[in-house]
């Protein structure tokens, strides 16, 4: 058996979630932060399979949905431009802005190129002198060292046909404002295990503390989500509020020091937009004065573009973990993957997406 | 002092190497296409004889009885060469397979070629071998064709779109709208293999690969099953949008549901690994040489035996059943290898990388 069959094992998952409806007595919402888990969550159909006193919400943890819709028509606008290359993430294409997406752009023949990673970016950059190749560096703490890796290796070379549009965003703060809004339901978090792969869990003791919940840091294979569950579920029938690091095979405390040290070269600290819920004071990150040459929204000069979201979409709600899919009017009817309106059905990640895909009823 | 000794007329080139735009004029340069290329590979009778048709007889087994399955196909693929197949070889088992998944005894295809000016002569045999091989195996004859020549640019080196016609024999009721509740959802073998295999040869993934695509004109096997499995309700070739879209869309014109096992799901640990990678599944990745069959109960048995017999089903397994619909819509249902339930949709759009 290799390493990743193991945490796949059917018999270790299903002892373990024996454990859970063991440990279980009383009623528990727990929020999962990460879309990865939610994703995980629903394909492997944990649902079926907890206690029914376990609800699990799902969190604003992807990426690609709270990314502003302001930032994806500054995209299209970068991208239609002639002597562009605007590359991406391959999900971000189907995000609609306010009229197009990046498909589209791509059909009426701008050259959008999807990428696997910042570092084929700046490959294209380096091959294609001529052009300007802009990477749509979006994403979490996890994605956050290579993008930066990719504009210090720009820098080096003295790239000047590279740039970045960023929509960089941070969990902690986001876990403060869902557990600040008086309507709060959440009781204990599962952190996301990649996250804290390079950030490490400091971050959470404070808000473990301030709040007075548990919060579990968390893998993604199936055995490691049910003893992430099963380490909250613990935690909260005996009343300790503390970090738990259910994820030591990936996790330390102190983080990937090295991808630290890259991203506070490159960036700083800033107040950051998410789609879906507002303005979260100090919860993103922008490229620093030493590199803003890099930043395609100054390079462009698409920073006057301002869009409105869609008033149906409940996706703020739904984001905080407030209401579920099924309770938008909107849901499986004019709001599908096909024909997202807002932030949770935009990415397969997303958790209406997910419940579309997985838990339609 | 001027000399006529040497004097020589410029003759034009003759453009051997490489299609050019007269290779599609209709004039002379095309009848040497034809002739050099094409009529060297593909020698059935009726393609010789230079007609605009090709005027065939029913096979002498079908004695009237029975109906006629007729399908086309276009045929897409960058590159046009990758581990396991060719643009010619897909072009032949892509048809071959429709006609197929009705029951029928394939029998005739025609081909039709446009080719981006300036592919190389070579290139274009090797594909046009490619194919006459393919056919031998698959027991078609190609019977008709046409090229197009395209400017640079105007197409992506070569396009070819077949079609073709077989026979259904009296008695066979095979197609999409016959899954019946209690039925066997059996697969030929392993997931994704196509797919994988033309992605990494396209050198985008940062990684290769040892897989090779499953291609493979399957009609044999489907004899050899219906011999012993006359009752087999659905035959389906899940190529694009892979094993889920495609019972997807068998539950609707069935109107039924169905449920997977996932711990019966065959896929390569290679495949696996790349899908891994790039947040890809691989019940949404294109096979070409794998059969879907859907049969009563009372026939699996026979159905993987003979299966299992055959070089293309030799890894078959059955991996569903067929269910009664709950509620107006046909969902398929997975229960997963850790014991829970959940819906397996359609393919959305493209398959697109996932960021994390």
């Amino acid at each position: 058996m290799t390493f990743s069959e193991t945490y796949r094992d059917p018999t270790l998952v299903a002892q373990t979630i024996q454990k859970i409806h063991a440990a279980t007595r009383q009623h528990w919402t727990i929020m999962e932060i990460c879309g990865g888990q939610t994703h995980a969550l629903m394909q492997h159909g944990f649902d079926d399979l907890l206690p029914e006193e376990i609800e699990l919400v799902h969190g604003p943890g992807c990426p690609v949905c709270v990314t502003p819709l302001e930032l994806i028509d500054k995209g299209i606008a970068i991208a239609q431009q002639r002597n562009v290359i605007f590359t991406s993430y391959g999900d971000m294409l189907r995000v609609p802005g306010s009229t197009l997406d990046l498909f589209s752009v791509r059909a009426a023949g701008g050259k959008v190129k999807i990428v696997t990673s910042p570092i084929e970016a700046l490959q294209i950059a380096r091959s294609n002198p001529d052009q300007q190749v802009v990477f749509f560096a979006i994403g979490f703490e996890t994605t956050a060292p290579a993008n930066a890796l990719s504009v210090l290796k720009a820098k080096e070379l003295n790239l000047k046909n590279y740039s970045m549009l960023v929509s960089q965003v941070r969990v902690p703060p986001a876990i403060r404002t869902i557990l600040s809004d008086p309507q709060n339901r959440v009781q204990g978090f599962l952190a996301a295990g990649h996250v804290c792969s390079v950030m490490g869990y400091q971050e959470y003791l404070p808000l473990a503390e301030e709040f007075r919940l548990p919060i579990v840091v968390t893998g993604f294979e199936p055995l490691d989500l049910a003893l992430g569950i099963l380490e909250t579920v613990k935690a909260l029938e005996n009343n300790r509020n503390e970090v738990i690091n259910a994820y030591p095979r990936a996790v330390i405390k102190e983080g990937n020091q090295s991808a630290q040290e890259i991203i506070q070269r490159v960036y700083e600290p800033c107040d950051q937009k998410w789609r879906g819920i507002g303005t979260i004071p100090d919860s993103g990150w922008k490229l620093n004065a030493t590199f803003s040459d890099f930043d395609a929204e100054k390079r462009f000069e698409v920073g006057d573009i301002q869009t409105k979201e869609s008033e149906i979409c409940i996706s703020g709600l739904i984001l905080q973990g407030r209401k579920k899919p099924f309770e938008c009017p909107a849901f499986g009817t004019i709001c599908t993957p096909q024909n997202p309106l807002g932030a949770t059905m935009v990415s397969s990640e997303g958790t209406c997406a997910a419940y579309y895909r997985y838990q339609w009823k | 002092m001027p000399s006529f000794a040497n004097a020589s007329c410029p003759l034009p080139l003759r453009h051997t190497d490489q299609i050019m735009i007269g290779h599609g004029s209709g004039g002379r340069m095309t009848q040497e296409l034809i002739n050099r290329i094409f009529l060297t590979h593909f020698d059935h009778p009726q393609l010789t004889l230079g007609n605009d048709f090709a005027a065939v007889l029913p096979p002498d087994f079908a004695e009237r009885q029975g109906r006629l399955s007729i399908s086309t196909d276009a045929h897409i693929v960058k590159p046009l060469f990758f581990p396991g197949g060719d643009i010619g070889k897909l072009a032949v088992c892509g048809t071959v397979n429709d006609v197929a998944m009705s029951g029928a005894i394939p029998l005739y295809l025609t081909a039709s070629f446009i080719v981006e000016e300036g592919l190389s002569m070579n290139l274009l045999e090797q594909i046009v071998i490619s194919m006459a091989k393919t056919a031998k195996e698959a027991g078609v004859s190609i019977v008709a064709g046409d090229t197009k020549v395209a400017e640079k640019g105007s197409v992506d080196q070569l396009f070819i779109s077949t079609s073709g016609v077989g026979w259904i024999p009296d008695g066979r009721q095979i197609n999409g709208q016959s899954a019946q509740p209690g039925d066997s959802i059996l697969l030929s073998g392993s997931m994704g293999d196509h797919g994988i295999a033309v992605l990494a040869e396209r050198g985008e993934l940062g990684f290769t690969t040892t897989l090779c695509s499953d291609m493979a004109p399957l009609n044999g096997m489907i004899e050899e099953l219906l011999k012993v499995a006359p009752h087999v309700h659905v035959l389906r070739d899940p190529t694009r949008g892979g094993v889920a879209t495609t019972l997807n869309e068998i539950a609707q014109q069935s109107r039924v549901a169905m449920l997977l096992q996932e711990d019966t799901l065959p896929v390569k640990k290679q495949v696996l690994a790349a899908c891994e990678m790039l947040g890809f599944d691989p019940l949404y990745i294109a096979n070409e040489g794998k059969l879907l069959v859907i049969v009563p109960e009372e026939d699996k048995a026979a159905a993987l035996k003979v299966m299992h017999q055959h070089p293309y089903g030799k890894d078959a397994v059955e991996i569903g059943k067929i269910l009664p619909r709950e509620g107006e819509t046909p969902r398929v249902f997975m229960k997963t290898r850790i014991g829970g339930k959940r819906i397996l949709d359609t393919l959305a759009g493209e398959l697109l990388p996932r960021i994390c």
